[in-house]
């Protein structure tokens, strides 16, 4: 069951929280909404759901369709939506068979109770809390909460799932856990899938597709990959990781910044204009000497040498802080000190311009 | 003994209890013992027939079946004034919340005097309602009316603090699964106020077995029919029968207190799988 959005915006007063918001969630895949807190993700998932109504757009053909139909005006108990909460949303005075029957019973008040009982411990075999069925949520914990609301919210066979930031109340740990296992159990059900998080690890891991959301626009979707990769926008280079950014110009197939001047055949123009300048930390080479080729050169102050990669925080002459990261293999070998200088010399980057018609235009540059 | 002797990182609980004792003792404890000892000069027949007498019985039947009708008035209409002040915003909001406790605050005498005023065959609605054919003021009508009266802020302001910890998502859930309102009502919110509400329930029925100012000008006293068991009391205590007016006493005690007993009974039972941890 396909989800289509169409031209779908949403004023709260004069805040707007979603402005002319498209987007298709194809059959059956796993669609992370992926933002900053107030970018308008949890709204739109909410209006999907029903929980919440756009704001109507006179002349515009606007409407949420599953499948073709077209559902906007379905109340929520009629859209047949599983949806889980940051918070789970159990029922305290049930215990968790009662709360996975629950969908089950108001749907069919006189179904017969062998039929439910079936049905829901199913259920529990799949989310492995069969042993639990007569505990309350309280004698829970955060981790099986979670599982029990999705649980609840799969009875009804529903045709979309809906997650809202369903593991952002749970620790690390479980919550790696826990997102390997939605993971799985989709690929098991292939229920079409839209969860919503702020955790850009949990995204680019868990989903098969990435909407980038900001300010109630989508600035980009695509597969993991190419929203790590290929960042369509400023915003989304910023979002999706650290990165380091410059200032600069770009003039006749070359662009400047900081100390560099590098080739940068995309931009033909005889007229310079303003660039910005991303480079990733992990997309930088560090020497203590110069080599002849460009580079920055800074100063060493921070050394973050616990864990996989070491991070270094450097100042560059101009006074700007530098993020890069080196395998422990290579810092080993380096010697690197606190107030030292290297010299960074950066493998990839990616340029930003402003064209004529003063849209973005983005390029990478490897080098 | 050592059970008790369990020592806490804080220190108090010596002092506190002691206090909570002697407090009880001097308050509720001795004044009520005195009932039994004042009682007791008649005997165990004296007092079965003091508590028993035809007139008595009538007033048992009104005080306590009033009072039941006027608790589960409250515990409908209070519901519903509980859901709309913590639910909604609207102009006046504080000044109706304000108003809740109006029955608190004012002397029965005056809140019994306004309402027969208001009740009685000529007034603003007992005029309507006589129009009709029901007598409001001196009936038992009448009696009820008091009692929700002077009940219905212990429902609302049980209500209320239950209502505001009622999460909006767990209602989202119920109709995303299928539920509607009225389903969602029975099964999802009912449940979770239910214990606050039968504390409600209870606190407006206790309050109405005790009730007499109040009372005592709209219900108009007539023996058998509109007497309730304080005003028979106080009537004996004002021909100086002090051992009948305490028989008539302690029977109300023995009968509130198993009331409420079972009350907290089924309050007991009704949240005892939800304490789990």
């Amino acid at each position: 069951m396909s989800i289509e959005v169409q031209h779908i915006s949403k004023t709260f007063g004069s805040f707007v929280a979603l402005d002319d918001v498209n987007l298709t969630v194809p059959t059956g895949q796993l669609v992370a909404l992926l933002g900053p807190s107030g970018s308008g993700k949890t709204t739109l998932l909410r209006v999907i759901a029903g929980l919440e109504q756009a704001t109507p757009a006179p002349g515009i053909d606007s409407g949420i369709r599953f499948h073709d139909e077209d559902v906007s005006h379905t109340p929520v108990r009629h859209r047949k939506v599983g949806f889980v909460f940051q918070h789970y949303a159990l029922f305290r005075h049930m215990n968790v068979f009662e709360n996975g029957a629950f969908g089950l019973r108001v749907a069919r008040p006189r179904s017969r109770k062998l039929q439910i009982q079936e049905r829901v411990h199913q259920l529990l075999a799949l989310i492995q809390l069969e042993g639990l069925a007569h505990r309350y949520p309280s004698q829970l914990s955060g981790g099986q909460r979670q599982r029990v609301a999705l649980a609840r919210a799969l009875a009804v066979q529903p045709k979309v799932l809906l997650l809202d930031e369903p593991f952002g109340a749970l620790d690390a740990q479980v919550r790696q856990e826990l997102r390997r296992w939605l993971r799985r159990l989709h690929d098991q059900l292939h229920v079409t899938s839209v969860f919503v998080t702020h955790d850009q690890d949990e995204a680019l891991e868990v989903a098969d597709r990435v909407v980038v959301m900001n300010r109630g626009r989508v600035e980009q979707v695509g597969t993991p990959d190419e929203v790590f990769h290929h960042p369509a926008t400023e915003f989304v280079m910023h979002f999706l990781g650290q990165v380091n950014q410059f200032h600069g110009r770009v003039e006749e197939g070359r662009v400047r910044f900081g100390n560099l001047e590098l080739p940068f055949p995309q931009y033909a123009h005889n007229q310079d204009g303003a660039a910005r300048v991303f480079i990733r930390p992990h997309d930088v080479t560090i020497d203590t000497k110069t080599n002849g080729l460009p580079s920055i050169q800074a100063t060493i102050e921070r050394i973050h040498s616990a864990g996989a990669v070491v991070r270094l925080e450097m100042r560059t002459d101009a006074g700007q802080l530098l993020f890069a990261e080196i395998s422990q293999e290579r810092f080993a070998t380096m010697h690197l000190t606190y107030g030292g200088t290297v010299f960074v010399r950066p493998r990839h980057i990616r340029v930003f311009t402003d064209d004529y018609d003063n849209c973005t235009r983005s390029a990478p540059l490897s080098i | 003994m050592a059970r008790f002797k369990r020592h806490h990182a804080l220190p108090g609980f010596g002092l506190t209890m002691g206090f909570t004792l002697c407090y009880l003792s001097l308050i509720v404890l001795i004044p009520l013992s005195t009932l039994l000892l004042r009682s007791a000069g008649l005997g165990w027949s004296g007092l079965w027939q003091t508590a028993t007498s035809p007139r008595v019985l009538a007033a048992y039947k009104l005080t306590f079946g009033a009072s039941v009708i006027a608790a589960g008035i409250n515990g409908l209409f209070g519901f519903i004034v509980a859901w709309t002040l913590v639910r909604y915003r609207f102009p006046g909001k504080r000044f109706v919340d304000a108003m809740v406790d109006l029955p608190f605050a004012l002397p029965t005498a005056v809140s019994g005097i306004a309402l027969t005023a208001v009740y009685s065959a000529n007034g603003w609605i007992g005029r309507h309602l006589d129009a009709i054919g029901i007598k409001a003021a001196f009936s038992p009508l009448g009696v009820t009316i008091a009692l929700t009266f002077i009940g219905l802020p212990f429902v609302v302001r049980t209500l209320q603090p239950a209502l505001e910890d009622l999460d909006m998502e767990v209602e989202e859930a119920a109709s995303s699964l299928g539920a509607n309102r009225i389903q969602t009502l029975q099964r999802v919110i009912l449940p979770s106020v239910m214990p606050a509400l039968l504390t409600g329930f209870t606190l407006a029925f206790a309050r109405a077995i005790g009730e007499y100012g109040s009372v005592v000008f709209i219900s108009g006293n007539m023996p058998m029919k509109t007497e309730i068991v304080p005003l028979l009391i106080v009537s004996k205590l004002e021909q100086y029968d002090y051992a009948g007016a305490a028989a008539l006493g302690l029977s109300m005690l023995m009968i509130s207190f198993v009331i409420l007993l079972a009350i907290n009974g089924i309050q007991w039972w009704s949240q005892r799988h939800r304490a789990g941890a």
